[in-house]
């Protein structure tokens, strides 16, 4: 119980228990764990909903490898957002921040701004993992742990990218100011 | 529309112990993933690799013990060069990838629950955009359902084995290197 409540544990353990998840999920469900195509699949059958016009001249809802539903990795992510909020309730290690203080020192601490600045990264970020097939789940841990090419391929860009991206928007100033942490 | 009750609470479970985990683990923290891509806080790395090390062994064990099968997405060049590049951009800018934004929203973050319903909108902009998204998906070269044994032409378990050597290695050395760096 005490573990539970612990605020962090070490970044290898918390490794080592995914990839047993990963062995679980493929173990119990033959799948791996992922995240996005959740949304993609809310966000489809929404359109169909409010939209179903559109929707009938779209071809994505004729392609065989598309199934919009709420399914087993709908439910995970409904999982992650409660087992996120258990683990920091245990804790004691809860917040309610809008601005974080990275983004305020470079952006002010306007609220609008950062929310803005989330929206759009949000979706620009989802765009992104829609085009590739998955994200730091489905391609980093589990296509990357399945060897798959594309993955290997996924996160090495993803990286570059997000490198390159931070520096541009904080620069080294910004990057002395991250306490360094192990 | 639905899948089996069952199936069902088996992902919320699954979901839950990945939730949890991402938490205690810090990923669900907007500087400890701007710290990674300031390359200040090497967390983020630390948790994929181990979970890449220790998965693919377990995982090759039940695809060749005939309990799971493969789920290899496929190498579509345009889609994943140019998904990788706005993907690690949009990341850089919201703070959080897809997983951990989620488990930042349970750990009360405001402005990750915003960067979530950005996601549904990028997600509607995928699908509207669909059909005319296919050509440059499927523009450079399609490689297939293809994994990186059948690629060169070796054994699973080679590969396996060298992942596992490279990240262990690896981590090592980031470990030693950070320490050297703390002493002074």
């Amino acid at each position: 119980m005490n573990t539970l409540r612990m605020k962090s544990w070490s970044p290898y353990v918390v490794g080592a228990l995914i990839g047993v998840l990963s062995w679980f999920s493929f173990a119990t469900a033959d799948k791996p764990l992922g995240i996005t195509t959740a949304f993609e699949y809310t966000a489809a059958l929404t359109e169909r909903a409010v939209t179903p016009g559109l929707a009938q001249t779209n071809e994505y809802y004729r392609d065989p490898e598309k199934s919009p539903k709420v399914d087993w990795e709908w439910m995970l992510v409904v999982g992650v957002f409660i087992g996120a909020f258990m683990s920091s309730k245990l804790s004691n290690d809860r917040t309610s921040q809008t601005v974080p203080p990275l983004w305020a020192w470079r952006f002010g601490d306007s609220t609008a701004k950062r929310f803005t600045g989330a929206f759009f990264g949000g979706a620009l970020m989802m765009f992104g993992a829609r085009l590739a097939g998955g994200c730091t789940s489905g391609h980093g841990i589990s296509g990357a742990l399945q060897l798959a090419v594309s993955s290997w391929i996924f996160v090495l860009l993803l990286f570059a990218s997000g490198v390159a991206t931070a520096f541009l928007i904080y620069g080294k100033e910004g990057a002395n100011r991250v306490r360094s942490n192990q | 529309m639905f899948d089996p009750i069952s199936k069902l609470l088996l992902g919320l479970a699954t979901g839950m112990v990945f939730g949890f985990l991402l938490q205690k683990g810090r990923a669900a923290k907007f500087h400890v993933i701007i710290g990674q891509f300031l390359l200040k806080d090497w967390t983020v790395v630390k948790i994929m690799a181990t979970a890449v090390a220790v998965g693919t062994v377990g995982v090759y064990a039940l695809v060749s013990m005939g309990v799971a099968t493969l789920h290899i997405k496929p190498a579509l060049l345009g889609g994943v060069l140019l998904g990788g590049v706005l993907f690690g951009a949009g990341l850089a800018v919201f703070g959080y990838c897809p997983g951990t934004s989620v488990a930042a929203s349970g750990e009360g973050r405001r402005d990750a629950m915003v960067g979530v319903v950005g996601m549904l909108f990028g997600a509607g902009v995928y699908v509207a955009l669909y059909p005319a998204l296919q050509p440059i998906i499927k523009g450079l070269a399609d490689w297939g359902k293809i994994t990186l044994p059948q690629a060169t032409s070796l054994s699973p378990w080679a590969w396996v084995a060298g992942v596992v050597v490279a990240i262990t290695t690896g981590l090592l050395a980031l470990a030693r290197l950070s320490t050297g760096r703390q002493s002074v």
